[in-house]
């Protein structure tokens, strides 16, 4: 080991506590086959800390009731609950006002609601919406549904052989035709983060909004809309510690104001006769039928949570984890990583030439190490670079260095299997 | 050491045939072909056949996949071949059977040949579509329907 990776792990040891930290995870115990549980799935989804599981559980235990409009005791107390999860996401992300949180049950929700409440109002035939190559397919599939359906032009930022957005292209798609952008922060199959605020900056001369994916970066580093200046931001709880099935979408006053419902039903009126309906106000306009109120306020759990390490402090340990994971993976004869971007989140997709992920994550498996295989959600990464699938070991808050050395043996004894 | 039920599902003869695949080529002759394919890991194949009266006279693959899916591509293509087409079929529920561990143990594994090795995909219940993928392609080729399969 260098002197440079012991100065890293140093550095990581003396600032953050990550054994103490691994205690509130209560399944990072587990065995697999009697040997320790290594999560490296963490793009996928993240584990759940006490913290989180008390309060859901807390909630269906002493308050569970619906939310808004009821007169009675536990209603009251599961509104304020709900109410006060709201405020902890409007922190969290630095938003203006809690009429710009919406809950959604997940980031796919949120791309969605825009595609359809932004998308249906305001494009017309000839308009363009630009994404990027680099994609999850819930920010391609929602505007290949509403490019089809209004006869708009969907234009795709082309990614160079690192994984990074090459800008000067995304320059010349930009024109006044574009009527929406939506990007990736950051990738979840090649772990770059892109240069979102000059996206926004650039967007804005035009009177372009832009959506952020935020799925991959809400749990990784602090976000603060405010200073990005986005118009549109979704994320998924189940990534940031939280329960699955609660999502946020933060878009600006102004845009959910002009913008109409996504769905009807119950909460998100103000008044119906048979003839018209007028809607309630934001946020609640949004969000239509009973919430996923265990998840809501199972989300502001989270977020105290995190927010009690420190964003700063998470994002530093594993930019540290990916660092020493990069190096210490050059060890491992015929693996290369896909997505060397310059700037870029803790996520390592590999190959092997003559290996498929899919025996690499069987063999791993076996060793108590949970991977991703397969083209995770995002084929035109794939095709990009024209590869079936990755191998995709993802970090969370939780990982630790000895893990790391764990998974570096472990895939040196993968390759003996399959070259021997 | 591999674990024991590892080295099961990755017998030798699985791990050569992924290496050195037999019959991965494109076949000039064929009259029948198909392509194959498993959206849940992006694994592809096309599979050419040459029958003649009902008899597969020559059959190849190409493609990309796990070690199972190319390892169970290579062993079809050897002991399908020379076989009507009536025989492949019957083959194929055989080894389906096996591969889903609803073999009946009194069954006789002789006439699955060298495709015994894959017995051990039975513990491995997500791998069961990387092993029947070339196989359902085969059918499907068989029929004459040439169209893409996929395994969802």
């Amino acid at each position: 080991m260098s002197v440079k990776q012991e100065s890293v792990i140093d550095q990581i040891k003396s600032t953050y506590d990550v054994y103490k930290i691994r205690e509130d995870f209560p399944i990072l115990k587990t065995r697999i086959r009697n040997k320790p549980l290594c999560y490296f799935d963490n793009a996928a989804t993240t584990q759940k800390p006490q913290q989180v599981l008390d309060i859901v559980d807390n909630y269906y235990t002493s308050m569970n009731s619906n939310i808004h409009r009821g007169v009675h005791y536990l209603s009251n107390l599961a509104t304020d609950a709900y109410e006060d999860a709201r405020k902890k996401v409007k922190s969290f992300i630095n938003a203006a006002s809690e009429k710009e949180i919406i809950f959604t049950k997940g980031t796919t929700e949120g791309i969605n609601l825009v595609a359809n409440s932004f998308g249906r109002k305001f494009l017309k035939e000839g308009d363009e919406i630009i994404i990027s190559n680099m994609e999850h397919h819930s920010n391609i599939v929602p505007w290949q549904f509403l490019c089809n359906e209004k006869k708009a032009k969907l234009k795709i930022i082309p990614i160079d052989d690192r994984g990074a957005i090459i800008f000067d292209e995304f320059l010349k798609l930009v024109s006044d035709r574009t009527k929406l952008i939506s990007v990736v922060y950051i990738s979840n199959s090649l772990g770059t983060v892109n240069p979102v605020k000059e996206i926004i900056e650039i967007a804005h001369k035009y009177n372009i909004p832009v959506l952020l994916d935020a799925a991959q970066t809400v749990n990784h580093r602090p976000v603060n809309v405010e200073e990005l200046d986005c118009d549109f931001l979704a994320f998924s709880g189940h990534k940031l510690y939280g329960p699955t099935g609660i999502g946020v979408l933060y878009g600006k006053e102004k845009l959910l104001e002009a913008m109409s419902p996504f769905m009807g039903g119950g909460d998100m009126i103000s008044k119906v006769t048979f003839e018209e309906t007028t809607f309630n106000e934001l946020p609640f306009k949004f969000e239509a039928g009973t919430s996923n109120i265990a998840g809501a306020i199972g989300l502001g759990a989270a977020i105290d949570y995190v927010s009690s390490i420190g964003m700063e402090k998470i994002a530093a340990h594993e930019a540290s984890l990916l660092e020493y994971a990069t190096q210490r993976l050059k060890e491992v004869p015929g693996l290369k990583i896909i997505g060397n971007a310059k700037y870029k989140s803790g996520v390592i997709s590999f190959i092997f030439y003559n290996i498929h992920p899919h025996d690499v994550g069987t063999l791993l498996d076996y060793e108590g190490i949970a991977i991703r295989t397969g083209h995770h959600c995002t084929q035109p990464v794939m095709e990009r670079y024209n590869i079936p699938a990755t191998s995709r070991a993802s970090f969370g808050l939780y990982n630790t260095i000895e893990e790391v050395d764990i998974l570096v043996d472990a895939l040196k004894k993968v390759i003996e299997v399959f070259n021997a | 050491m591999l674990d024991p039920e590892l080295r099961d599902l990755y017998q030798e003869v699985i791990l050569d045939h992924n290496k050195s695949p037999r019959n991965f080529k494109k076949l000039e002759t064929a009259n029948r072909t198909a392509e194959g394919y498993n959206p849940l890991c992006g694994d592809k194949i096309d599979i050419f056949i040459d029958v003649e009266d009902g008899v597969v006279k020559n059959i190849s693959f190409q493609g990309s996949g796990c070690a199972i899916s190319k390892a169970s591509a290579s062993l079809m293509s050897t002991i399908v071949k020379g076989k009507t087409v009536e025989e492949a079929k019957s083959l194929f529920e055989k080894f389906h059977n096996l591969i889903t561990g609803k073999l009946d143990e009194n069954a006789s594994i002789e006439e699955l040949g060298k495709l015994a090795v894959l017995a051990g995909v039975k513990e491995f219940p997500v791998r069961v579509k990387c092993a029947s993928l070339a196989w359902h392609t085969m059918l499907t080729a068989l029929k004459n329907e040439n169209k893409t399969v996929t395994t969802e």
